[in-house]
């Protein structure tokens, strides 16, 4: 009894501890969060505070892209500062975490139009959370630019403020598709998807254009995002016998899918979307990941010299690799300054209103990022988007680039 | 159909018994402490949780030691085991010991509150900590028994195909077995499991006979706890890739399947749990066969559920439950 009680208040002790720490923790790194922003720094005299908001999936399953995302924008917020400063205008990056969760997003994007000082946001990594987010910025009239939604619906509502530098899943599923059965000459197809906005419309945009190139789709299924057991799917797979399988979902999911199927003895191709591309997806599956295609809207950073050198300078700075959406971070945030320069000077040198920066912003013309070229059509969509291809034909993370198509 | 149906039979009925495993071992900590204090432990499941994030971390850090590598893995997982279930059997203890035993005499909504409040806590710490160390919460750990096994079923009928698996499988399936053989032992046995059945069976006349019922509520927790963990470990070893979630779906289906036995039964938490799993599987691997492709795998809980609604129209207190008989 003794021994048990002693038992009972060290184990009290440890769990109330524990519960402590998790709640200093948290208050810590959303402080922290906030104060190792150096552009957090109190503004000079005289000059006016704008600020632009990141969303992105700062914790949970996504959470290795949405740092990515974060990081790539702080980087040319922060190259960009001096010359802001001399216009007399103070830039802040105001980060938020919208855990790949509608719900957060939308919350977030309430606060982030409360907010009278925030003119834009670089966001989502989700597409599912930056629809209804975005419903929200359209409201207050705040300029959003997307580093990653590839959800045809994204831009296709009519909205003035929203953006996006990459490519759309009406363009990626075909891509894929034609690769895959042109190049990979799959005959017969087995489809996954996620249930998720994303992974329904990458699937079906990949069957509708696998259809048309000759290839039949032996299989259709659905999986649940969080589960980790997925041989029931797995299992007709293995009784349809296809020669290539498409998961249209996010790299939490397809990694583990693709292990369970390779251990299962199925060793035909893979493929997937942008929503794969992520150093995660190796980690997950490890040496099963040979074989796996992936389409992506994230061109490799290395292709070009001013992509090295942002390679260089984000390692320099950040003391980790780029991820495959770091580039198109730091574009995203490259557009979105260059609107809101070009409304600045529009206004002679007087802040503008935020809808005046949200219109210059879509009339971005021929931007010359890191990596990628900006202009946007009437809808907000990148006229100059592209999609890559790449193989995994070792377990390592970036993927080897095999095609490139363009629109 | 039928003949499609029977083809991947084989192969269904060994990843239904896998995850039907999981379930069970995990539907026994829900069902044990219904039966003493008829309190639904819904921290049950992130305990499980816990066990698997504990035991990853044991195997990454033995594996990284050099001398481990001379360490059979079959030996290693067994010390990886005992150590996670101990430690996640004190975890349980401990939570009991601040978060229910105060509540003992409250309304019974009351600690069913602090047990969801609780599991709450539990997947916020251990993502913190995870984080803190990996830099991400999903998990992924070393990957152990990946030896492929061909079950030549085949040879028995050629309507069969064959079934393929991974050593990793016959020990979970294994190990599961022993932890529901040893603890039916223990509760039907020995001094201590005629205890708990006193307990659960009339608390206030079991402490009149001298029993110390607050040590047998612990020992009850320990139990229960140990075994969540040591199924998180099993699991960790099956699947590979974890995170601070998978407790709460499995959880709810681990507690599903003691309800299908009939909660407070030890033995109806072992059907059930298989039984779950089994239709589980079956239903993801067939659902769209049977329905002409109108349903797909998506809707195998709606499936296993619907049995399980029809099971309890029927049968009320569950498969192996007696209405008025003994618990635990």
């Amino acid at each position: 009894m003794k021994l048990n009680k002693s038992f009972g208040v060290l184990l009290s002790g440890v769990l109330s501890i524990s519960i402590l720490a998790a709640c200093s923790s948290d208050s810590g790194s959303s402080s922290s969060s906030t104060s190792t922003t150096p552009t957090n720094t109190e503004p000079a005299e005289g000059t006016k505070v704008i600020k632009i908001a990141t969303q992105s999936p700062l914790s949970g399953g996504s959470a290795i892209i949405g740092e990515a995302i974060k990081l790539g924008a702080q980087m040319k917020l922060e190259e960009e500062k001096a010359k802001f400063e001399e216009m007399g205008y103070t830039l802040q990056l105001e980060p938020y975490d919208d855990q790949a969760d509608p719900k957060k997003g939308v919350s977030n994007a309430n606060l982030i139009g409360a907010d009278e000082q925030i003119y834009g946001v670089i966001g989502h990594y989700n597409s599912g959370v930056a629809i209804p987010s975005s419903e929200v910025y359209e409201k207050y009239n705040i300029a959003m630019v997307s580093p990653a939604n590839t959800a045809v619906e994204v831009t296709e509502r009519g909205l003035k403020t929203v953006n996006r530098i990459v490519g759309r899943d009406d363009f990626q599923g075909p891509a894929g598709a034609e690769y895959a059965v042109n190049e990979l000459g799959a005959k017969k197809i087995f489809v996954i998807q996620d249930k998720t906005a994303y992974g329904t419309g990458l699937a079906d945009a990949f069957i509708a254009a696998a259809e048309e190139a000759g290839a039949e789709v032996v299989g259709y299924e659905g999986i649940t995002i969080g589960e980790k057991d997925f041989n029931g799917v797995i299992n007709q797979i293995l009784n349809k016998k296809p020669d290539l399988v498409f998961f249209g979902g996010l790299y939490a999911e397809g990694g583990i899918i693709i292990k369970q199927a390779r251990d299962k003895g199925i060793d035909v191709p893979f493929m997937g979307g942008d929503g794969m591309d992520s150093s995660g997806l190796v980690d997950i599956a490890g040496e099963a990941v040979k074989n796996t295609y992936i389409t992506s809207v994230a061109g490799d950073s290395t292709a070009t010299d001013s992509g090295k050198k942002f390679v260089e300078d984000y390692k320099a700075k950040f003391n980790k690799d780029p991820e495959g959406f770091s580039v198109y971070g730091y574009d995203s945030m490259g557009v979105f300054l260059t609107g809101l320069e070009s409304a600045i000077k529009a206004n002679n040198g007087e802040l503008p209103g935020k809808d005046k920066v949200a219109e210059a912003v879509r009339a971005v013309k021929d931007y010359k990022g890191a990596l990628t070229d900006v202009s946007f059509d009437e809808k907000g969509d990148n006229v100059n988007a592209k999609i890559f291809l790449y193989k995994f034909e070792e377990a390592s993370y970036p993927p080897i680039q095999v095609g490139e198509v363009s629109q | 159909m039928l003949q499609e149906i029977l083809q991947s039979l084989p192969q269904v009925l060994v990843d239904g018994l896998t995850l039907g495993a999981v379930y069970a071992v995990v539907a026994l900590g829900y069902t044990m402490v219904y039966g003493i204090l008829q309190l639904i432990n819904f921290a049950h499941g992130e305990v499980f949780m816990s066990g698997a994030f504990i035991g990853t971390a044991f195997f990454i850090l033995i594996m990284g030691m050099g001398w481990a590598s001379a360490i059979p893995q079959f030996i290693l997982l067994i010390i990886v085991l005992i150590l996670t279930a101990s430690i996640t059997g004190l975890v349980g203890v401990g939570l009991e010991r601040v978060a229910y035993r105060p509540l003992r005499n409250a309304p019974r909504l009351i600690p069913l509150i602090t047990a969801i409040g609780i599991s709450f806590i539990l997947q916020d710490v251990v993502r913190f900590i995870a984080e803190l160390f990996n830099g991400n919460y999903i998990v992924t750990g070393p990957s152990l028994f990946s030896e492929q096994i061909t079950l030549k079923a085949s040879a028995i009928s050629s309507i069969f195909y064959d079934a393929r698996f991974k050593t990793s499988f016959l020990i979970v399936l294994g190990v599961a077995i022993i932890l529901m053989v040893a603890l039916d032992y223990f509760v039907n046995k020995t001094k201590w499991g005629t205890a708990m059945r006193a307990v659960a069976l009339d608390r206030e006349t079991a402490s009149l006979m001298s029993i110390n019922v607050n040590k047998v509520i612990s020992i009850t927790f320990f139990i229960g706890s140990a075994l969540g963990g040591a199924t998180g470990v099993l699991f960790a070893v099956q699947y590979g890739t974890i995170d601070p979630y998978i407790g709460f779906i499995l959880g709810l289906k681990a507690f599903i399947a003691a309800v299908l036995g009939g909660i407070g039964n030890i033995r109806g938490a072992m059907v059930g749990g298989m039984l779950l799993g089994l239709m589980e599987m079956f239903a993801s691997a067939n659902l769209s066969l049977l329905t002409g492709g109108v349903f797909g795998a998506e809707y195998k809980d709606v499936f296993a559920f619907a049995i399980l609604i029809l099971v309890l129209i029927f049968k009320p207190e569950g498969l192996l439950g007696k209405p008025t008989a003994e618990k635990v």
